[in-house]
């Protein structure tokens, strides 16, 4: 692990309207760690992931740093080339085009197009049901390969940080463990750093180093993922397990 | 049967400008939800741009290229210094902003160029050929718009900047998390909409240049692009040959003053069967 973290949230804080939907949150991630964000219906998850990755717009005093890059005030657009890649919930796959356009798509961005061409390649092993229906369009996919296909398409940009929210919404419980062991390899072969997002914590904690749980927009637990399983008033109180 | 033939020709070069109308306002219709009234001055200002640019060259062909560099510019601008500071308020808001430009720029037309006629060329001055059912400048309307319509075709399916205009308009969330500046192809679509318009203008306005020239045919870009569907290209150019050889026969057969009549005709009764327009992918998208 280097000194730097590679994503670090300090005082992150956002309001829809009058309502706070953050308050002064604090996550440091470190290269290779996956990190669980936790928590209730409404607790302000999928905000956190939404601010971080600039799609909402952070209060001030709050900062972002990528890999010590300040990216607080960087727009949702350039956070792929900050090295940030984010699955919005439900994945946010485009259902009109095809498989492969979704997937091309996501590496866009990037100069190098014989690496785009390796990434796809690699997308493609990693997800082989994706290969079989490139040419189909994405609106003829299984939930789980839709899944696959948000992911796939967050890979083709070669993020150093992927942001995941609730990949295992609607999705059966073998769909969302091969999700889950897939994000373990992901991380033991390419030291790929992941901030996962659930609400499942159990399956969720199976797979992360540790976690945060939040409540009404504030952190109310922080620990080691053995620590947070472990916690019998917290798993009461806002994990419902 | 020689009067059917030439009609027909005579109606698909109409319908291929009333097309490339249709088609400018539908690829900005696909990238904002909006219908850009201001198209038809827009093209305006680029035709009398190549009118001021053939006096002082002689050249009809630098006058087309600065009718097209002008209509790309101009929707850019449109897009970058108007719309943009509307597009999160309703769409109304944007469509009576265009509605206004529309105004103003003929307006203006008519303030800087005057609102007499003046003689404006056909691209090509042969006589025309007895043997052939078609005259050269129908020939290459029909041309050009079938290049354009095709080169579009290409830049959408099979190029990078298509594939970010799609996903721009079809889910921008998505697009700017995957690293497409929407702003920017927003703004890229304006301008090749624009330059469209512009095409189409310097095809529709000859011999004449007035400030409301081009009305008559922007009604009628209007319901090619409506009647098509206003989410679907080739809805678009469809609906405009339907209208344009629709309308040929209507003034060949039954009288030149029916026209417009003939064009909303057409109009509700393809939209009191197919509401959406003819090719709308609306219903499929319901699904």
């Amino acid at each position: 692990m280097t000194d730097t973290p590679l994503l670090q949230i300090e005082n992150l804080s956002t309001h829809y309207g009058a309502v706070q939907a953050l308050r002064s949150v604090d996550l440091t991630v470190h290269a290779g760690e996956i990190c669980a964000v936790l928590g209730a219906n409404g607790a302000g998850k999928t905000t956190l992931l939404r601010t971080v990755s600039g799609l909402q717009p952070a209060a001030p005093g709050s900062r972002v740093r990528v890999g010590g890059v300040d990216v607080t005030r960087s727009p949702a657009e350039d956070m792929v080339r900050h090295g940030l890649a984010h699955v919005p919930e439900g994945g946010g796959v485009i259902v009109e085009l095809t498989v492969e356009e979704n997937l091309r798509l996501g590496g866009l961005w990037r100069r190098d197009r014989r690496d785009r061409a390796r990434a796809l390649d690699e997308v493609y092993a990693l997800f082989p049901p994706l290969a079989e229906r490139r040419r189909r369009p994405a609106g003829t996919l299984s939930g789980g390969e839709r899944q696959m296909l948000a992911i796939g398409r967050a890979l083709m940009a070669r993020p150093r940080v992927l942001l995941l929210d609730e990949p295992s919404l609607g999705l059966a419980p073998l769909v969302t463990r091969q999700i889950m062991r897939l994000l373990h390899d992901l991380r033991e072969r390419t030291g790929l750093t992941v901030v996962l997002v659930e609400q499942n914590a159990a399956s969720a904690l199976s797979v992360t180093d540790h976690g945060v749980v939040l409540s009404q927009g504030a952190v109310v637990a922080r620990g080691s993922s053995a620590e947070l399983l472990a916690d019998d008033r917290m798993r009461h109180a806002y994990l419902g397990f | 049967m020689n009067q059917f033939v030439s009609l027909t020709f005579e109606g698909i070069a109409n319908g291929a400008v009333y097309a490339a109308l249709g088609l400018s306002l539908v690829i900005v219709y696909q990238a904002t939800r909006v219908v850009n009234f201001a198209q038809p001055a827009l093209a305006l200002i680029a035709a009398y741009t190549a009118h001021t640019v053939i006096r002082a060259t002689g050249s009809y062909w630098l006058g087309f290229a600065s009718a097209v560099a002008a209509g790309t510019l101009l929707g850019v601008l449109t897009e970058r210094l108007l719309l943009r500071r509307v597009q999160d308020r309703s769409p109304l808001n944007a469509v009576i902003l265009t509605l206004g430009l529309l105004l103003a720029l003929r307006g203006l037309a008519g303030m800087v160029w005057g609102n007499l006629q003046h003689s404006f060329p056909p691209p090509m001055s042969f006589r025309d050929l007895e043997a052939v059912p078609i005259s050269p400048e129908e020939l290459f309307a029909l041309a050009s718009v079938a290049l354009v319509a095709a080169a579009l075709f290409v830049l959408h399916r099979f190029t990078p900047l298509g594939l970010r205009m799609r996903a721009a308009a079809l889910r921008p969330e998505s697009a700017r998390l995957s690293g497409v500046r929407v702003g920017l192809v927003l703004t890229a679509g304006w301008g090749i909409a624009s330059a469209i318009g512009a095409l189409a203008g310097m095809l529709a306005v000859p011999p004449l240049l007035s400030p409301t020239v081009l009305d008559a045919v922007f009604v009628y870009g209007i319901a090619a692009a409506v009647l098509g569907g206003l989410d679907n290209p080739f809805g678009a150019l469809a609906g405009g040959l339907v209208i344009g050889v629709g309308l040929s026969y209507v003034s060949g057969y039954v009288g030149s003053e029916l026209t417009t009549l003939a064009a909303l005709a057409i109009l509700v009764v393809v939209l009191s069967l197919r509401p959406a327009g003819l090719f709308s992918r609306a219903t499929v998208r319901k699904v």
